[in-house]
């Protein structure tokens, strides 16, 4: 039961905090759609990152090593210190300046003005959000098989409440975890929208950060120390070495060609939203320099567990819940696998409020306000935008149930892979004067169609190579950077009225 | 504030160290070793973490000595937000 008491005092202090931010809301939708541009260098930097952390900093990590070994820390940490911060400095600081100057809120509203083009933002719209709805589901299901890994069935002993929930053998049901964490999230971003996200996502991350590196102590204490923790794990994990199945290690083409997934930040929604909220570009000095400093803090005790697991774990153990099982099976302090359920629930929902909440604001601006010929109070748009909210919580929470049983983890790559290679498009958009409209459309057709081809190909979803190793995304960003320029250069040059406004 | 050419000519500097450390991940060289830094840390693994060091290092100096310094002033005289509706 202590377990328990953790976890609903962490979301009694997580709803709390983030309601605390109502105490500073302004009232308007500029302050609900990005804090009146008011978010100082440390919130910044721990709401950026705990936004692009997702379930994967904790759970995905341990699992991935525990699956592949060491390599995954290259793969997709240490790769994503460098990535990331570029997109930072070389996408995210201009478009809060060009956000700044034009008050606009959605990625979309960027892109319809720097091409003059409505229909692009039609075209845009159902892939930004077809893109983000697996990845709001990733953490809703993910967080509901975490609570049911905790709560449920030790070997012959049945779960915490066999009275309470008899149906699950004594485990918390996916329904209520799935409904307490969407209740606890739109609570905060119905009441305070971005500010409340900000400030709940800099608890968050605290906290996740936290309860890593205690589940990382505390695991090498019982294993003896980390020298004893290490000797005692496969050697195989220990290298990069590709084992003949291919099911451990890493190739050398997939390691290079992975370096593309990190681009997707460049195209994240809920993250562009995050960049708005910034008070100065200063404030993004920080996020840059700190965030490969945080994303070692994280990753480093997360795979070294995930490698130390393969000498306790059976080889076909849950990778999802590798963490979970180390802390239950080494530590068993009830109060210790709570604070650590803590940790992982703050990663999942880091992410979940600012998707929520930005999808929320490209319903109400991109759609509504866009086409509407009426002029809006902004008590109205605000209502709007709540009202958005609530609809789009709901159906995440419904299709989380019905789509329970399925593996939508595996969506997760594509999902960034999708984002990633959509970045030639914000790159031209904001560097390359001779960008045209005509370009934009070919390069957001050429991602669509490649990218579905080799989802389908991958049986639609799952890790899929080509060509003996290469990651699709590879493939599908330099189609899409070939399409944006060649349609670019053969026709008609922007509107210099349009291209002065955009850059100075 | 430096000139226009100095800034051409660190952002060009710049640009190479980031190519650099791009072809610096792929630490090939790495792949099969098993050896343990300090005793626990697979040496692939102490490698890349050392490498999230540099990065940040590395972006750090970017800050210094590449920071678009003219952006927030451009950034505020800029239009209304009421300018957003529309196109």
């Amino acid at each position: 039961m202590a377990t328990i008491w953790i976890i609903i005092t962490y979301l009694g202090a997580l709803l709390a905090f983030a309601m605390g931010s109502k105490l500073f809301f302004r009232g308007t939708s500029a302050d609900y759609f990005v804090a009146s541009r008011s978010i100082g260098p440390f919130m910044l930097l721990m709401s950026v990152f705990g936004t692009t952390m997702t379930a994967f900093a904790l759970v995905g990590s341990t699992g991935k090593a525990f699956e592949r070994g060491i390599g995954t820390y290259g793969l997709m940490a240490s790769s994503s210190g460098l990535i990331h911060a570029a997109c930072f400095f070389l996408i995210g600081i201009k478009l809060w300046s060009i956000g700044k100057r034009y008050g606009y809120v959605t990625q979309i509203q960027f892109f319809r003005g720097r091409f003059d083009s409505n229909g692009l933002g039609y075209l845009l719209f159902p892939v930004l959000v077809l893109l983000v709805i697996p990845y709001l589901l990733i953490g809703v299901i993910g967080a509901a098989k975490t609570m049911i890994g905790v709560t449920g069935p030790k070997g012959p002993n049945p779960g915490m409440f066999p009275e309470l929930f008899a149906g699950t053998n004594g485990a918390v049901p996916a329904w209520l975890t799935g409904l307490v964490v969407c209740l606890v999230v739109l609570c905060y971003i119905f009441a305070g929208g971005s500010r409340a996200a900000a400030w709940a996502n800099t608890f968050q991350t605290l906290v996740f950060m936290v309860m890593g590196i205690l589940a990382f102590y505390l695991i090498s204490q019982k294993l003896g120390g980390l020298s004893a923790a290490i000797e005692q794990a496969k050697d195989s994990h220990k290298v990069r070495t590709l084992s003949e199945n291919g099911e451990v290690g890493v190739s050398q083409l997939m390691f290079a060609t992975y370096m593309f997934i990190p681009l997707s930040v460049g195209m994240f929604p809920h993250l562009f939203q995050h960049w708005l909220t910034a008070k100065s570009a200063k404030a993004f000095k920080l996020t840059v320099i700190a965030h490969p400093i945080c994303i070692m803090i994280v990753w480093v005790p997360c795979v070294l567990i995930g490698v130390w697991a393969t000498g306790v774990l059976p080889e076909d153990a849950i990778s999802g819940a590798v963490l979970a099982k180390m802390v239950g099976i080494l530590v068993k302090d009830p109060v210790i696998v709570g604070l650590v359920t803590a940790g992982i629930l703050a990663a999942i929902m880091s992410s979940l409020d600012s998707q929520f909440l930005c999808l929320g604001t490209i319903f109400t601006n991109d759609i509504v306000l866009h086409n509407s010929r009426k002029d809006f109070t902004d008590r109205q748009i605000l209502l709007m935008a709540r009202g958005f909210v609530v609809g789009i919580v709901a159906l995440t929470y419904i299709l989380s149930l019905v789509l329970f049983k399925k593996n939508v983890f595996d969506l997760a790559v594509w999902c960034f892979s999708g984002f990633a290679a959509l970045t030639p498009l914000v790159l031209a958009a904001l560097y390359w004067r001779r960008a045209t409209k005509a370009g934009a459309y070919a390069c957001v057709l050429t991602v669509v169609v490649t990218w579905f081809i080799f989802f389908a190909m991958s049986g639609f979803g799952g890790e899929y190579t080509v060509l003996g190793g290469v990651m699709p995304v590879a493939i599908c960003w330099l189609a899409g950077a070939v399409a944006m320029v060649g349609v670019s250069l053969v026709t008609t040059p922007p509107d210099e009225a349009t291209v002065a406004k955009f850059f100075h | 504030m430096q000139s226009a050419a100095s800034l051409m000519k660190s952002t060009g500097i710049l640009l190479i160290v980031f190519l650099l450390l791009a072809v610096l991940h792929q630490d090939f060289w790495n792949w099969d070793n098993a050896h343990l830094v300090f005793g626990f840390m697979p040496l692939g693994l102490a490698y890349h973490a050392l490498y999230s060091l540099v990065a940040a290092t590395f972006w750090g100096i970017v800050m210094k000595v590449a920071w678009p310094h003219d952006l927030e002033e451009w950034a505020d005289g800029g239009e209304q937000p009421s300018d957003v509706r529309g196109r």
